[in-house]
C-alpha cells in the first residue's frame, strides 16, 4: 500500500497534488490519500475519485489548520507508524521541503526528493526513481535502503495533473483525529503575507526575453532589454539576476516567482535550474543562447545557439530591422 | 551567541560535468571545486549577525582532506574557527549520512543557531537541515530570507510559493536552512586571507555508518537525453541570428514579418 500526502490548495487538492497523485498510481499499488491543514474535507473529495485511491483520510486537530512543521510531522509520524506503507509520496513543494526531511529522521526511514520518474519492481513492492543532480545536469537513478516505508517527492511538472485516472466509484472519505500535542510545537507562525503588490503581470505577455546570471552585470541586462525592445517582448529574469538587484522581484520567473507559457520564450545566459525551468516550460517555442553547451536550458529550447549572447543578441536586434 | 554555519564543497558550476566510465557517478576527480553557493548565503548571513551581535562563527565542512579550502575560505571571510569532519565517503554520502557526520561537530560546538544552505548544487537534496535539526534536538524553519534575533529566540522570514512570506518565530537552538539572494556576499580581504592562517581548524572523524539503515543509493548517473528536439544553430553570430530570425517567422511563426522593425526605445529599463 501507498500512502499519498496530499496538500489543499483553495478548497481544492493542489495541482501538484494531483501530480504526485499521478506518479502514484504509476507504481500499480493500493493508495491512501491523507490531508491535512485547512480546506482539507473539501479537497479530499477530488482525490477519493481517482483509480486505485482506496481510502482517503482527513487528519484532524485544532492545530492543524495553519501550516507548523511540528505539527505536520508528529501527526504524520503517527499515522504512518499506524499504517506501515511502502511507500509515502508527497509532491515536491516548499511545505514539504519544510517538513518531510525532519519526519524522514524522526521515522528514520530513506527519503528520495526532486523525483522526476518512478520505475516499479518486483510487482511494485519496490522501486527505483530517477532525479536530476548537478544542477540537472545530470539524471541519476536511485535505490532507497532499509526498511519501509520509503519516503519520496515528486518534482513539480514531472507528472502531469490531467494523467490521474479516475475510478467509477469514489473511496471513503474518513476524518481522524490526529496524534498532535500542542507542546511539541516549536514554530510560532504569523500570517502569510506578500512583499508589495506584483507590479507587473508577466503571466500576461505574449513574447518574454529571460535574463540569466550569464548576462554578467546590470550593463549586460542593457543588451537583454534591447532584444526585448525589438521583439516588443517583457523583460524577465532568472532568480540569481534579481537576486543581485539587476532587475525587480517581479520580474522572476520560476519557483520562487511567476510561472509563464508566453508564445516566444527568449533565455539569455540562462543555465536552466530546474527552479527557473518550472516557471517556463510551458511556453510554445523556446528559444535558449548560452556559452555553456551543456546548460540545461538546452534540454527544453526548440532552437539553440551556443555562443557569446552580447555577439549574437545585438547580431539577432539588427537581424530583426 | 555562537553560530555554527555548515558548508559544503561542491563541483563548481563552470565545471564540465563527465559522467565516468561505469555510468555511477561524476568524473570528480578532475572537477575544480568551491563552496556550494547557497552555503555562502548561510554564512554571509551568519557573518551579519556577527557583525550586528558580535557573535562568534565556527564554519563546519565534513568531506575529504580537500574540503580544508571551502573551511579556510570561511575564515578568511570572517569566520572564528572551523572544524573538519573527515571521511572520504562523506563527499558522494546521502543526507542522513552527512547530517550524522554534521551532527556529532554541531554538538560539539553547542551553538545556539545552525545555519546552512537550502540545498547543495551537486546531489540537491535539499535534505540536511531538517536531518540535522532532528538530530540534534534542535527546532528548524527552511527556505530563510530574513533573521530576527531575540532573547532566547529567532524570527525568521520563511519564503513561500508565489511571491508569498511568512514570519516563524523559534525558541534557540535552530537550524535554519537559508535561501539565496539573503545578502550580497563580501570576499576574503588579503587581510582576512591572513589571518585565517592562524585560526584553528579543529579535525574530527566522522561516525561509522550503521549496515543496513536508512538510505538513498545511487545505481547510475547519465547526462539527460532531450525532451524536446531541439534545432541548434551553427555558423557566426550574424548569420546564426539571421537563420534564428527566419526560423522564428517562417517555422515556428511566433514572429510577424513586421517584427522588430522600427522600434528602437528601450520598453524597460534595467534596474527600475
Amino acid at each position: 500500500m501507498i500512502v499519498l500526502v496530499a496538500e489543499p490548495h483553495a478548497g481544492r487538492a493542489s495541482r501538484a497534488s494531483l501530480e504526485a497523485l499521478a506518479a502514484a498510481q504509476t507504481m500499480r499499488a493500493p493508495i491512501t490519500v491523507v490531508l491535512l491543514g485547512d480546506g482539507a474535507d473539501a479537497a479530499a473529495r477530488d482525490l477519493a475519485a481517482a483509480d486505485g485511491v482506496v481510502d482517503v483520510v482527513v487528519l484532524d486537530h485544532e492545530r492543524l489548520h495553519a501550516y507548523a512543521a511540528d505539527a505536520w510531522i508528529a501527526a504524520l509520524a503517527a499515522f504512518l507508524c499506524d499504517t506501515a506503507p511502502s511507500h509515502v509520496v508527497f509532491a515536491h513543494t516548499y511545505q514539504t521541503r519544510d517538513y518531510v526531511p525532519r519526519l524522514a529522521a524522526r521515522l528514520d526511514r530513506a527519503l528520495v526528493t526532486d523525483c522526476t520518474g518512478v520505475s516499479p519492481i518486483d510487482g511494485g513492492a519496490a522501486a527505483t526513481f530517477t532525479r536530476p543532480m548537478f544542477q540537472g545536469k545530470t539524471q541519476a537513478t536511485v535505490a532507497l535502503d532499509g526498511p519501509a516505508p520509503h519516503l519520496v517527492t515528486i518534482q513539480i511538472g514531472a507528472f502531469r495533473a490531467d494523467a490521474v485516472r479516475m475510478a467509477s466509484t469514489p473511496a471513503p472519505v474518513r476524518v481522524i483525529a490526529a496524534a498532535v500535542d500542542a507542546a511539541d510545537i516549536h514554530q510560532q507562525v504569523e500570517p502569510p503575507f506578500r512583499e508589495a503588490k506584483q507590479a507587473v503581470d508577466l503571466t500576461r505577455a505574449d513574447r518574454i526575453v529571460a535574463a540569466g546570471r550569464g548576462v554578467g552585470s546590470q550593463d549586460g541586462l542593457t543588451t537583454a532589454a534591447e532584444l526585448a525592445s525589438a521583439l516588443g517582448a517583457e523583460l524577465a529574469a532568472s532568480r540569481p539576476v534579481c537576486d543581485a538587484g539587476w532587475l525587480p522581484m517581479d520580474r522572476q520567473i520560476g519557483s520562487s516567482g511567476q510561472t509563464v507559457a508566453p508564445r516566444l520564450y527568449v533565455a539569455l545566459g540562462v543555465s536552466g535550474a530546474i527552479q527557473h525551468i518550472v516557471g517556463m516550460k510551458g511556453s510554445q517555442t523556446i528559444v535558449a543562447i548560452n556559452k555553456d553547451a551543456d546548460a540545461p536550458i538546452f534540454e527544453v529550447a526548440d532552437y539553440g545557439i551556443v555562443g557569446d549572447l552580447f555577439e549574437i543578441v545585438p547580431a539577432i536586434v539588427a537581424a530583426l530591422k | 551567541m555562537r553560530i555554527a554555519v555548515c558548508l559544503k564543497q561542491v563541483v563548481t558550476r563552470e565545471w564540465h560535468v563527465r559522467v565516468n566510465a561505469s555510468g555511477t557517478w561524476v568524473r570528480d576527480d578532475e572537477a575544480s571545486w568551491g563552496m556550494n553557493e547557497p552555503d555562502g548565503c548561510a554564512l554571509e548571513a551568519a557573518l551579519r549577525l556577527k557583525d550586528a551581535h558580535g557573535s562568534e562563527v565556527v564554519a563546519i565542512s565534513a568531506g575529504p582532506a580537500r574540503v580544508t579550502q571551502v573551511l579556510r575560505e570561511a575564515l578568511g571571510r570572517g569566520a572564528d574557527r572551523a572544524v573538519h569532519v573527515t571521511g572520504d565517503d562523506l563527499a558522494s554520502g546521502d543526507a542522513f549520512t552527512v547530517a550524522a557526520a554534521l551532527a556529532d561537530a554541531v554538538r560539539g560546538v553547542a551553538p545556539d543557531l545552525v545555519l546552512t544552505g537550502l540545498q547543495s548544487d551537486d546531489q540537491g537534496f535539499a535534505q540536511v537541515g531538517g536531518v540535522l535539526a532532528e538530530r540534534t534536538g534542535m527546532a528548524h524553519a527552511t527556505i530563510i530570507v530574513g533573521i530576527e534575533v531575540g532573547d532566547g529566540r529567532v524570527r525568521v522570514k520563511r519564503e513561500l510559493e508565489g511571491g508569498w512570506f511568512q514570519w516563524v518565530t523559534l525558541p534557540l537552538p535552530a537550524v535554519l536552512t537559508i535561501q539565496s539572494g539573503i545578502h550580497q556576499l563580501r570576499y576574503a580581504t588579503l587581510k582576512g586571507i591572513m589571518a585565517a592562517k592562524k585560526k584553528p581548524i579543529d579535525v574530527v572523524s566522522a561516525p561509522a555508518r550503521p549496515e543496513g539503515g536508512p538510505g538513498v543509493r545511487v545505481l547510475s548517473v547519465a547526462v539527460p537525453t532531450r525532451a524536446k528536439q531541439i534545432r541548434l544553430i551553427d555558423g557566426a553570430p550574424a548569420e546564426a541570428a539571421r537563420e534564428l530570425v527566419r526560423a522564428l517567422r517562417e517555422d515556428a511563426r511566433v514572429l510577424g514579418p513586421g517584427d522588430g522593425a522600427g522600434v528602437s526605445a528601450h520598453t524597460v529599463e534595467p534596474g527600475a
